[in-house]
């Protein structure tokens, strides 16, 4: 178990992360709060506790890598990143705004910390595999970290990606899934179930973990786990989405809608008062 | 004809990347499934721990090629056009195109002189689908010494190269001392009263039209536009200038290819008839490939027709 006031401030990190999330999509008037809300602590875990980075140097060679294969859950990378000093967090208010820098999904190219562009679902985790034959090969020895819906785990491109990822024994290879349950057409068993996820990763022989995916225990025990394993591992992790914003709990209704002013003003009363609880 | 040395472009591609192997070891090939056929087989065997098989799964290789070049690591990618420029354009462009990454993608089997295997393997809308995507450098090799060269340019290329090759194998038409750079189209007959701009395997045949033509009294300038994408406006402009009329000739659909190319900037910058030779909006089928460029029109002959109707549209 990690230490308490280390958690503390965890909790507390991603609870501005939400802050900032909600504020740019309320500013952008769009984007996706449901499922950046649904991912934001793995996110706010990886950056500040795990993850061997520098904000000061982001390219930095031999950093560890993350590619957001659920694109649009852009606003919670974006919030991380900011938070984590890579830039301004002002800069979040002009979210898909024309001229920024900050694109309604992830641009590589001129956004401080982001490793691969992505938003086209089913394409990041073949980018990270990439990432991590490239490490494995050239004999570089950082990690690579990516973040899959479970409604993106419908693209085929998914099952090319994991399955070369065995068969290469790319064990410098973490996957998370964000099993928030929900995708923009509804429930995932509506639309298109790829449920069990975790029997699937393994059919594909990858070492998976279940953990709930707003736990920073079960977040680190996992990752811990993962370094383990000699092969690619898979943590499925449980999430709500909406996760922190009372309306947006569980509401498929927020997968790609902005709050109004009225709910915006809602949503930050209580992601701040969560922040003061917290002292 | 007898004595003319002839290679498939796609084995001057393997070899190319035996040589570039035993010169450099910092970057890694991989391919779909079709080594053999693509030619990357040579490399695999030279340098199997530099070699990558993804499986049949062209998609998934395209953004692993991506992901690789994102490290800052070189990546030669192959597969057959259809497949490389077809079944994953999507990755292509968001994966490889949007971040403007270093992958060079060896595409094979393009145009209709794959032969046997038909429609669904022969691939004439490539160089269309290519010339969307921004940034995208497309280089159509008209035989082995260029394609080699073209392999060499690519590897110091900033920026993702579509480089297409052929099964057939072609006459070698260049000697060692031809200079190849991205973006340049050459001269290789000087003329006066039409330009032949042609590309690929059509090079050889628009050098035999010059000849033909040459004995009906008709001066046919014959420009080789390697790279399609940037297009070497300056001599294109210049033939349309000095000549008044283009014919366009490859082995490609009509429509998106060399010859919209060609069209696109004469229509824009100095009007005057483009008339193009390609493979008009239908399917391919199979058949031995030197017969099938005879069906298609793809021949010197072809030529000579079309140069003759962009004369006559002449003002």
């Amino acid at each position: 178990m990690m230490d308490a006031a280390f958690k503390k401030s965890l909790i507390k990190t991603a609870t501005q992360v939400r802050i900032g999330i909600i504020k740019g999509v309320h500013s952008a008037k769009a984007g996706h709060p449901g499922g950046s809300l649904s991912c934001a602590d793995i996110l706010t875990y990886l950056y500040f506790a795990h993850m061997n980075i520098d904000p000061k140097n982001p390219k930095k060679p031999d950093r560890d890598r993350l590619v957001l294969s659920k694109g649009h859950a852009a606003p919670a990378l974006y919030s991380v990143l900011a938070q984590r000093g890579y830039f301004d967090p002002e800069l979040l208010l002009t979210l898909r705004k024309q001229g920024s820098i900050l694109q309604g999904h992830p641009d590589m190219k001129h956004i401080p910390g982001v490793d691969m562009s992505s938003g086209s679902l089913g394409q990041g985790i073949s980018c990270a595999v990439g990432m991590a034959l490239s490490a494995k090969h050239f004999g570089d020895d950082y990690k690579v970290y990516t973040i899959l819906g479970d409604g993106e785990i419908e693209e085929g491109q998914v099952w090319e990606a994991a399955m070369f990822a065995a068969n290469k024994g790319l064990s410098n290879l973490t996957a998370f899934v964000d099993y928030n349950g929900l995708q923009i057409d509804g429930s995932i068993e509506e639309v298109n179930s790829a449920a069990p996820i975790d029997k699937k990763f393994e059919a594909f022989n990858w070492h998976t973990i279940v953990i709930d995916g707003h736990d920073f225990d079960q977040i680190e025990a996992a990752l811990k786990e993962a370094e383990t394993i000699d092969k690619p591992v898979a943590i499925i992790a449980k999430t709500i989405k909406g996760k922190g914003v009372s309306y947006m709990e569980n509401s498929v209704n927020w997968h790609g809608a902005a709050p109004n002013d009225e709910l915006a003003a809602q949503a930050l009363s209580e992601l701040n008062e969560a922040l003061e609880k917290l002292g | 004809m007898a004595d003319v040395k002839t290679v498939a472009t796609r084995a001057a591609f393997g070899a190319a990347l035996v040589e570039l192997g035993e010169k450099r070891d910092d970057f890694i090939v991989l391919d779909a499934d079709l080594a053999a056929a693509t030619q990357t087989g040579k490399f695999k065997a030279a340098f199997p721990e530099r070699f990558y098989d993804c499986g049949i799964a062209e998609q998934n290789m395209m953004s692993i090629a991506a992901g690789v070049a994102a490290t800052g690591k070189k990546v030669i990618c192959s597969s057959f056009a259809m497949f490389a420029a077809g079944r994953a354009f999507e990755q292509v462009r968001n994966s490889i195109g949007y971040p403007h990454l270093n992958v060079i993608i060896g595409a094979t089997h393009a145009g209709i002189s794959v032969g046997e295997d038909g429609a669904t393997h022969q691939c004439n809308e490539d160089i269309a689908l290519m010339r969307t995507i921004p940034g995208m450098t497309i280089i159509n090799p008209a035989d082995e010494t260029e394609a080699k060269k073209a392999m060499y340019a690519a590897m110091e290329h900033d920026g993702p190269v579509y480089l297409r090759f052929g099964r057939l194998p072609v006459p070698v038409v260049f000697d060692d001392d031809y200079k190849f750079e991205i973006g340049k189209g050459v001269e290789l007959r000087e003329g006066t009263d039409v330009t032949i701009v042609a590309s690929g395997l059509m090079v050889n045949e628009a050098l035999q039209a010059h000849d033909l033509l040459k004995e009906e009294g008709i001066s046919a300038r014959v420009v080789n536009i390697a790279t399609i994408k940037p297009l070497d406006t300056e001599i294109i402009i210049k033939a349309a200038k000095e000549t008044g009329a283009i014919v366009t000739a490859e082995e490609h659909s009509v429509i998106g290819g060399l010859g919209s190319a060609v069209a696109e900037c004469v229509g824009e910058e100095y009007p005057v008839p483009v008339v193009k030779l390609g493979v008009y909006d239908r399917f391919g089928h199979s058949g031995p490939a030197v017969k099938l460029l005879d069906e298609f029109g793809l021949r010197a002959v072809n030529i000579v027709e079309k140069a003759k109707k962009a004369i006559s549209l002449k003002k």
